[in-house]
């Protein structure tokens, strides 16, 4: 099981910021290790964001967005004491889901 | 009286039953956004708008792409995409020459403003995209350069 997610989100009038930060490897599968031999990828292919419990964001990923990824985003009409939850799936089907309040 | 196999069996044909319902919750959300394969192996903008079923872009004001001029570490670089308009459907993000273009798929739902910051690794400079699939089928863009002193892909 992966590393727990850090997630902050603050509300300030009708809008809330979400910023997530995921740990992850994040391999691109272009890389080679030090025998020649090419590194398989591994990496976060979907995002999930939840607002009490409702999906209000889904995203794919590529390999391409960089290591321990950082996301953000804005919420419309989410207020203070709210639940965020995010949740990830990466290639290797491992998955890791988080919850935050929003403050 | 039942035996273990029967058992097995039937409990085997209601989970796929439910499967094809998607009864599920983790299947369903699956099923709902499959991942697009086809999207993320896109060489060039035209292959990628084919995969995901759009027209040509346009390029836009209406759409802002935020990143560093320079990026020092092209393993972690900093962009942001944007766009005031109503009715976005997803917003991408691509790096025009990374192995892959399609960095990042964002679906926009009611509740999310599209506005969306993130990381991705470049392996050289090169254009970024932020582009902005809106409901109507209309399909806009905005381009920014990005400097890389150190490749983030290989090495």
């Amino acid at each position: 099981m992966a590393d727990p997610m850090r997630i902050r989100a603050q509300a300030a009038g009708d809008k809330t910021t979400v910023r997530v930060l995921m740990a992850h490897e994040m391999e691109t599968g272009q890389r080679k290790d030090a025998a020649g031999k090419t590194i398989p990828a591994w990496f976060i292919q979907e995002v999930t964001a939840q607002l009490n419990g409702k999906t209000v964001l889904t995203a794919q990923w590529g390999p391409s967005v960089a290591k321990n990824p950082f996301l953000q985003f804005n919420l419309k009409g989410a207020k203070a004491g709210d639940k965020i939850g995010i949740s990830w799936v990466d290639n290797k089907g491992d998955k890791r889901s988080d919850e935050a309040t929003v403050s | 009286m039942q035996t273990r196999r029967e058992m097995l069996s039937r409990s085997a044909q209601v989970a796929g039953m439910l499967a094809a319902l998607g009864m599920f919750p983790g299947m369903a959300t699956a099923q709902t956004a499959p991942y697009n394969t086809a999207a993320f192996d896109a060489k060039t903008m035209a292959e990628l708008m084919k995969s995901l079923g759009a027209g040509a872009p346009v390029e836009s004001k209406d759409v802002t792409i935020t990143g560093p001029d320079i990026a020092e570490n092209g393993a972690v670089v900093p962009v942001g995409a944007s766009t005031a308009l109503p009715g976005v459907k997803r917003m991408l993000l691509l790096v025009e020459k990374n192995p892959a273009m399609l960095s990042a798929l964002f679906d926009v739902g009611d509740a999310v403003e599209a506005n969306f910051s993130t990381r991705v690794k470049m392996g050289q400079s090169s254009n970024v995209f932020a582009v902005a699939m809106m409901n109507d089928g209309k399909v806009l863009y905005a381009a920014k350069e990005v400097k890389v002193t150190l490749g983030g892909c290989g090495g």
